[in-house]
């Protein structure tokens, strides 16, 4: 029953973005990309052979800019989101007169240099995984680069903190959060051409920026959850209208949410205040349950897509943590859901679970990572099976205990 | 033979009358006679050589002489033996002289005897006939006055008869007499003397109308009796006469009780309608208003705890018409006097009474018992239900002497109760009351107490709202001074420590006056002290569970409770109360959560039947309390200085920023304020440990971000398929430094706290940083701020490096996110930070 041991890959740059690869059911496959001002950044696609513990690697050029998000298409396995940062006029000047950089940057005006934020849909070349197999360095030399489908831009609407494909969905609608505007696109011919249908802004006082998002896959996936600062707050995208708003659900900024996969109103927050929370949406007053594990900011938190007890964890204390949530999990933990003990109604129920021995509990504590953990998923092929990147690079894949996976299973 | 030699030596030695004695013991122990006259028979001695034992062979003795002595002990032997004889010899005759004389008197004392005799035989023969002639005559009268006697007697019994029947005949016109004169009494008497014989004797025509006759008047006279004690006027005394009389005429007992009972009551109650009458207008809601109002004002009186007397506490309330210990004067001197008054005449003319006479066997005093308990028992409900009414109006704690008195007045005056009907459960329910009223008390007292800390906690909040600036602030603050005088100005108030010893000081004082007031109930001359409640499960469940640990627990919960609902922003309350409640904590866990205890356990004498809390787990509480708080704390301080950071990164556009020319003004607010919270923290925790520092600390150059590695680290050429980190150097340097906590828990002294905000400060500073993105002036600006707060910081800190890896981090991130990636020189920056 030995766990077998966590696997690491470093990359060369410093990252922040990861996701697997929604559409791929088959193998696991982990996006990262990569955040680096002066070279290229690189999409690394990890695919990780679970039989013999080996990953293998495969790099694709963003030549745009640093990669601040990243987000694949639940329909296309080729097809990805990216958010990235570009510093217009320094590169611009640098690619215009390399041998006098210096000389230009003192001429720089302040206005002139600019960091924006952009969110573009791209295609991974078709021929990247044949050419990986064939000649690893090869394609480690001679990386090929991304194919730009369209950017998902709006001059009116600042800077893109994330986009969402839409869950099991044909990947054909994305929403993209810009400053303090949720903006839902439609892709279409075969997402080359993309057009705003409709959108929400926040108003208020100050500078509201949205931080975060995510698209709900209940209600037929026409609600949408976002953060900024201390507020979450839902929306119905049929009317982009607010549908409900968790005041100060942090005691800081929120930094992330994830809905619960099997029950539509639980949604997990995480932030700066080191809490996760479980939030019911229906009764925005109490969290369900908070944990306070992190000993500090909590960067993004995960349900596991089919056991949803699970919930993994990132933090800048350089640690994940994988709890077990079995209280307000959809399926009563280790207890076998008969047609018998459904028929008997809801107290029974209750009553089965207070005898439940098993309580919410910190399943593990992962510390491989040495820098902020900012990123973590689970893989799309094997429910037991997730990633982590810290900001150093190193993107670590571990797997549920074993005893653990078995006494859900069983 | 020498002992006996000795013996009689010690018989020539002795006195005249001793040794008389003596010689007559020795010559009786000769002819072998013991004291009482007998024969002893033990100690007769066979032996031949005993001159003194009647075996005595002198042939044999003088043999063994000759054979064992020498010629002078035979010479000694001799003299002393001629010795005795002779003083043997001069006792006989003494003796014998002696014997003789009292022989010659005793024969003259017989002689004269027979002489008298001889007189007094004579006379009686003469006295034997003088008595013989006496009955003689004395016959021959009593034969002769026979007949008239007779006759005399007979006479005497007619007169009786006629007597008796005069009375029976006039018997109904002396009734009726007696009727008219209201001498019921003798009425009665009279009837009754004559009842028996009209009975007996009513077949007889003219007997039978006297009887009619009377019957007619006692019916009425029981008419006008029964009137008389059914209007109730009369006195207690009339009353029983009453009672007495229709006993006496056949009246059935039963019905007397009841009506005797129910007049009782009547008046009874008009007395419990009095005692109603004064608790009356609370109930309404003005009433409530005005109660609550006396309340607050008495708990008001409470904080001064000199002030107890019954006047001052009486007097902030108009409203109410009388204090406790008058309401239950009246109710003990009205309702319990005169119930006891009942009691005891009832008990006369029913129970004891009865038991007397005839009516005993009718099982009348059980009967009239039952029917008293009963009635005792449901007016004494009603004046208990009354008192405790009143009772639970006292909801002031100031005058806790004033209700202790009342209670013992009230429970001393069920005693009496008590003794006067030994069965009855009133005084248990009295005792009942007693108890409700005192652990009520100690209810109120809890939540005086704890509405008591609540206010002083935010007179503490005042106090450390309004700025001030004392001597002691400034003096202080010397240990602040290398800023200059910035610090006594921000929010280290400047008397922590006073508002500390001033509140702990007064939290003790309250619990020492409450503890005082309570132990009032446990007083030697309180008649209930003395109850197995009072003076058990009073002090140990009432007194030291359910008010002095629940007090301590309250002020435990209410600390915990500032660290949970303060999780907004740093919430609302100001952290120096934090801080403040920390300490005080801290100090209930070292101190004086044992010292209160063993106070109450000293003044309660407290018997621990049950279990109770031990001391170690209110410390353990304490402590548990103490820590949150101050980890609350940190992370309070803490995020106020990240906020400034953050806001100070994030509001910046750092690409296109001019060269530094200065620190920024937000690190020096930074270090501006960790040094007024060092000081803060220093007024009430101790210094602590720190690890030994360098002596070049502040001039110390970020290692890993130094000018000459700078060309390593970012000429690593671009090796996309290379499974290494580039920035090898600082992942070698986390290998080997610690991970860090950033929101841990802290101990209790002021490096670690000061650590903990700091750490709390730059890990923010960092992970803001990696948001952003630097221009060539943004890096160098963060160079620069990063080194003066490496000047200022690490003093604060237990361990330098701890700080120096931060701000490595920081600079170092900054220059990743650098477009253009540029260092200041080492020595403009010292340059610029050194200008502050």
């Amino acid at each position: 029953m030995e766990d077998d041991a966590p696997v690491i890959y470093g990359l060369e740059f410093q990252a922040r973005a990861l996701t697997a690869q929604t559409a791929e059911t088959d193998a696991i496959r982990f996006l990262v990309g990569t955040q680096s001002l002066k070279f290229d950044n690189q999409i690394h696609i990890i695919d990780f052979d679970d039989e013999n513990n080996i990953i293998n690697k495969n790099v694709l050029l963003h030549q745009a800019g640093e990669i601040w998000h990243i987000g694949a298409s639940p329909a296309d396995k080729a097809v990805l989101t990216t958010c990235y940062n570009k510093s217009e006029s320094h590169c611009f000047l640098l690619s215009l007169a390399p041998f006098t950089a210096s000389l230009f940057i003192m001429f720089l005006s302040p206005s002139d240099s600019r960091v924006v934020s952009c969110a573009a849909v791209w295609r991974m070349p078709s021929d990247w995984e044949t050419g990986s197999h064939e000649s690893p360095d090869d394609s480690a030399h001679n990386p090929q680069a991304l194919e730009l489908l369209c950017r998902l831009d709006d001059s009116t609407h600042g800077n893109a903190a994330c986009v969402l494909w839409e869950p099991m969905g044909d990947g054909k609608r994305v929403i993209s959060l810009a400053d303090n505007h949720a903006l839902l696109w439609d892709l279409q011919e075969s997402s080359t051409q993309a057009t705003a249908s409709s959108t929400a802004s926040l108003e208020g006082k100050g500078q509201l920026k949205f931080t975060s998002g995510k698209w709900s896959p209940h209600h037929n996936c026409s609600q949408l959850a976002t953060a900024n600062d201390t507020a979450i707050r839902g929306w119905d995208l049929r009317t982009m209208s607010q549908i409900y708003c968790i005041e100060n659900a942090h005691g800081l900024l929120v930094r992330d949410l994830d809905f619960n996969p099997n029950r539509q109103y639980y949604l997990a927050s995480c932030g700066d205040d080191c809490k996760v929370k479980f939030w019911d949406v229906r009764n925005v007053q109490e969290p369900v349950k908070t944990l306070e594990e992190h000993s500090h900011w909590v960067w993004s938190v995960r349900y596991n897509h089919s056991h949803d007890q699970l919930v993994l964890t990132a933090s800048s204390d350089s640690r994940l943590i994988l709890s077990n949530m079995v209280s307000i999990s959809s399926e009563p933990f280790g207890h076998l859901v008969d047609d018998e003990e459904l028929s008997e109604g809801e107290d029974n129920h209750q009553d089965d679970k207070s005898k439940e021995p098993l309580k919410d509990s910190v399943v593990s504590t992962y510390e491989e990572h040495e820098d902020s953990v900012y990123a973590a998923e689970w893989s799309s092929a094997d429910p037991w099976l997730f990633a982590s990147l810290s900001y150093d690079g190193r993107l670590v894949i571990n797997r549920v205990p074993r005893a653990l996976k078995y006494r859900i299973l069983l | 033979m020498d002992g006996e030699a000795d013996g009689s030596l010690a018989v020539s030695e002795d006195s005249g009358p001793g040794r008389r004695r003596k010689v007559h013991g020795m010559l009786k122990l000769y002819y072998g006679l013991n004291e009482e006259g007998k024969a002893p028979e033990q100690q007769e001695s066979l032996d031949p050589c005993d001159i003194n034992g009647p075996h005595f062979d002198p042939e044999h003795y003088l043999n063994k002489l000759r054979r064992e002595c020498s010629l002078a002990e035979l010479m000694d032997q001799e003299t002393c033996m001629v010795k005795q004889i002779r003083s043997l010899d001069s006792d006989m005759q003494t003796l014998v002289y002696e014997n003789y004389n009292k022989f010659i008197s005793a024969t003259d004392t017989i002689r004269k005897m027979k002489n008298d005799f001889k007189k007094m035989e004579d006379e009686m023969d003469r006295l034997s006939a003088n008595m013989s002639t006496i009955t003689e005559f004395s016959a021959c009268i009593s034969g002769t006055l026979q007949d008239q006697h007779a006759q005399i007697t007979k006479l005497s019994g007619v007169h009786t008869l006629l007597r008796k029947l005069q009375f029976l005949f006039e018997l109904p016109a002396r009734l009726n007499k007696c009727l008219e004169m209201q001498a019921y009494a003798q009425a009665v008497n009279s009837h009754r003397r004559a009842r028996c014989v009209l009975q007996q004797y009513s077949h007889l025509p003219s007997f039978k109308g006297i009887q009619d006759d009377c019957h007619a008047i006692m019916e009425k006279l029981a008419q006008e009796l029964r009137q008389k004690f059914r209007d109730g006027g009369s006195s207690a005394k009339d009353l029983s006469e009453c009672v007495e009389l229709l006993l006496q005429l056949d009246e059935p007992a039963e019905e007397l009780c009841d009506k005797f009972l129910s007049h009782a009551r009547s008046r009874l109650e008009s007395d419990l309608q009095g005692l109603e009458a004064e608790i009356k207008p609370y109930p309404s809601a003005s009433a409530v208003k005005d109660a609550s109002a006396r309340t607050s004002s008495s708990a008001v009186a409470a904080v001064s705890p000199t002030d107890k007397s019954p006047k001052t506490s009486a007097l902030p309330s108009p409203t109410s018409n009388t204090d406790i210990l008058e309401f239950i004067d009246r109710g003990c001197n009205e309702f319990v006097s005169s119930l006891c008054l009942v009691i005891t005449s009832y008990q006369e003319l029913f129970v004891t009474h009865a038991q007397t006479g005839e009516l005993a066997s009718k099982n009348i005093p059980q009967m009239a018992n039952g029917k008293l308990h009963a009635f005792v028992n449901d007016l004494a409900a009603r004046y208990f239900s009354l008192v405790e009414r009143r009772i639970q109006e006292e909801k002031g704690v100031g005058d806790n002497s004033l209700l202790v008195r009342a209670l013992d007045r009230f429970h001393r005056r069920l005693q009496a109760v008590a003794k006067l009907l030994p069965g009855s459960d009133v005084p248990n329910k009295g005792t009942e009351i007693v108890i409700r009223a005192a652990t009520e008390r100690v209810k109120q007292y809890l939540s005086a107490l704890q509405s008591f800390y609540m206010d002083s906690l935010t007179d503490v909040r005042q106090a450390l709202a309004t700025p001030r600036l004392s001597v002691t602030g400034s003096s202080v603050a010397g240990g602040g001074a290398l800023l200059g005088g910035s610090v006594s100005s921000r929010d280290a108030p400047t008397s922590l420590p006073e508002l500390l010893s001033s509140l702990s000081a007064s939290i003790l004082n309250q619990i020492k006056s409450v503890l005082a007031s309570v132990h009032l109930f446990t007083a030697k001359d309180i008649t209930f002290s003395n109850k197995p409640y009072f003076k058990g499960e009073f002090c140990s469940q009432g007194v030291r569970e359910s008010l002095v640990v629940s007090f301590i627990k309250f002020v435990c919960q209410s600390s915990r409770q500032f660290c949970e609902s303060a999780g907004d922003k740093g919430g609302s309350t100001p952290p120096a109360l934090l801080l403040l409640l920390s300490r005080l904590c801290l100090d209930y866990e070292t101190s004086t959560i044992s010292y209160i205890l063993t106070l109450t356990d000293e003044q309660f004498l407290v018997q621990h039947h049950s279990p109770v809390t031990p001391v170690t787990t209110l410390c353990a509480e304490a402590r548990e309390a103490a820590q949150k708080l101050l980890n609350h704390y940190v992370k309070v301080q803490g995020l106020i200085i990240s906020q400034m950071l953050r806001k100070s990164v994030e509001t910046r556009d750092w690409v296109n920023t001019i060269e530094p020319r200065n620190v920024r003004a937000v690190m020096k607010r930074v270090v501006e304020d960790t040094t007024s919270i060092d000081v803060q923290v220093g007024l009430l925790y101790e210094e602590g440990v720190r690890k030994a520092h360098s002596s070049d600390s502040s001039k110390r150059t970020f290692s890993v971000y130094s000018s000459s590695r700078q060309q390593a680290r970012y000429a690593a050429s671009y090796t996309p398929s290379a499974p290494m980190d580039t920035n090898l150097l600082s992942n070698i340097h986390k290998l080997f430094s610690e991970r860090i906590d950033i929101f841990s828990s802290v101990e209790f002294n002021k490096v670690s706290v000061m650590t903990g905000i700091i750490k709390i400060s730059l890990k923010t500073f960092l992970e803001c940083v990696r948001l952003r993105t630097f221009g060539r002036y943004g890096l160098q600006q963060i160079q620069v701020d990063c080194h003066y707060l490496q000047m200022y910081l690490w003093r604060f800190v237990s361990d330098e490096n701890l700080v120096h890896f931060l701000l490595d981090e920081i600079v170092g991130s900054s220059a990743h996110r650098c477009l253009d990636p540029a260092p200041m020189e080492q020595s403009v920056i010292e340059v610029i930070c050194e200008r502050g």
